[in-house]
């Protein structure tokens, strides 16, 4: 992996269309600024890893778990 | 187009029509390797199967989230819907994966990474949405209680 020390306001660029740079720092938190274009997508990797992680739970569905969503509800009550 | 035999881990060897075959190009995530899928109604609706024809053990339950939230909209950047050659939100055939715990009275709907289909092209993709009022872990029947009260 490659480690760059960068101050605030310096910026590295990752290819030529990806500018990532550093807006603040405070105490053990950095805030950072990103422009590129619009096709790449940039998240918090705690969203895919969380995403991840409910969908390996999800398949470990047992077919036989899966309720009819009317056998769940209650009972509307007749007049 | 004729129909293909498939093994699911729901009904074991059933025959389905070839245009329920998907491609995931991206995979879903966490089984990024697993591109190929066929859609099958469960025979307790409103649910799906998303059932891998790569590995019978991994298929996931499918909601349509305005079942239980008739107020949901599918909110996803316009790139993730170029990606499987879509060009507008309306679209998308759009599901949420169903966490279904122990208790499936506790199960719950993930619509922070809801999963996209573009039927004609038969081609899917996971997405994340870009609006953080979809999250993680919908109850269902919790959100359907609610939304049946209205």
């Amino acid at each position: 992996m490659l480690v760059l020390s960068r101050k605030i306001d310096e910026c590295i660029m990752i290819g030529d269309q990806i500018e990532i740079s550093v807006v603040d720092i405070k105490g053990d938190q950095v805030k950072l600024g990103i422009s590129a274009p619009s096709a790449v997508k940039v998240y918090r990797k705690e969203v895919y890893q969380a995403i991840q992680r409910e969908n390996i739970e999800a398949a470990r569905v047992k077919p036989s778990a899966l309720p009819s969503l009317e056998d769940l509800l209650p009972k509307e009550k007749k007049d | 187009m004729g129909s293909i035999r498939v093994l699911t881990k729901a009904y074991g060897a059933v025959e389905v029509d070839e245009r329920q075959k998907l491609l995931f190009p991206g995979g879903i995530l966490g089984f990024e390797n697993l591109k190929e899928y066929v859609l099958l109604d469960a025979a307790q609706p409103p649910f799906y199967w998303l059932q891998s024809l790569e590995a019978v053990e991994i298929a996931f339950v499918l909601l349509d989230p305005r079942v239980f939230r008739p107020d949901y909209s599918l909110e996803v950047a316009p790139e993730e819907l170029a990606e499987i050659g879509l060009h507008s939100p309306e679209e998308a055939l759009d599901f949420a994966i169903v966490t279904i715990p122990e208790d499936p009275k506790e199960m719950t709907a993930n619509l922070q990474g809801p999963v996209l289909i573009n039927r004609a092209g038969r081609l899917g993709r996971q997405a994340i949405s870009t609006n953080p009022r979809w999250e993680l872990r919908h109850p269902i029947m919790k959100e359907l209680a609610l939304a049946r009260k209205k």
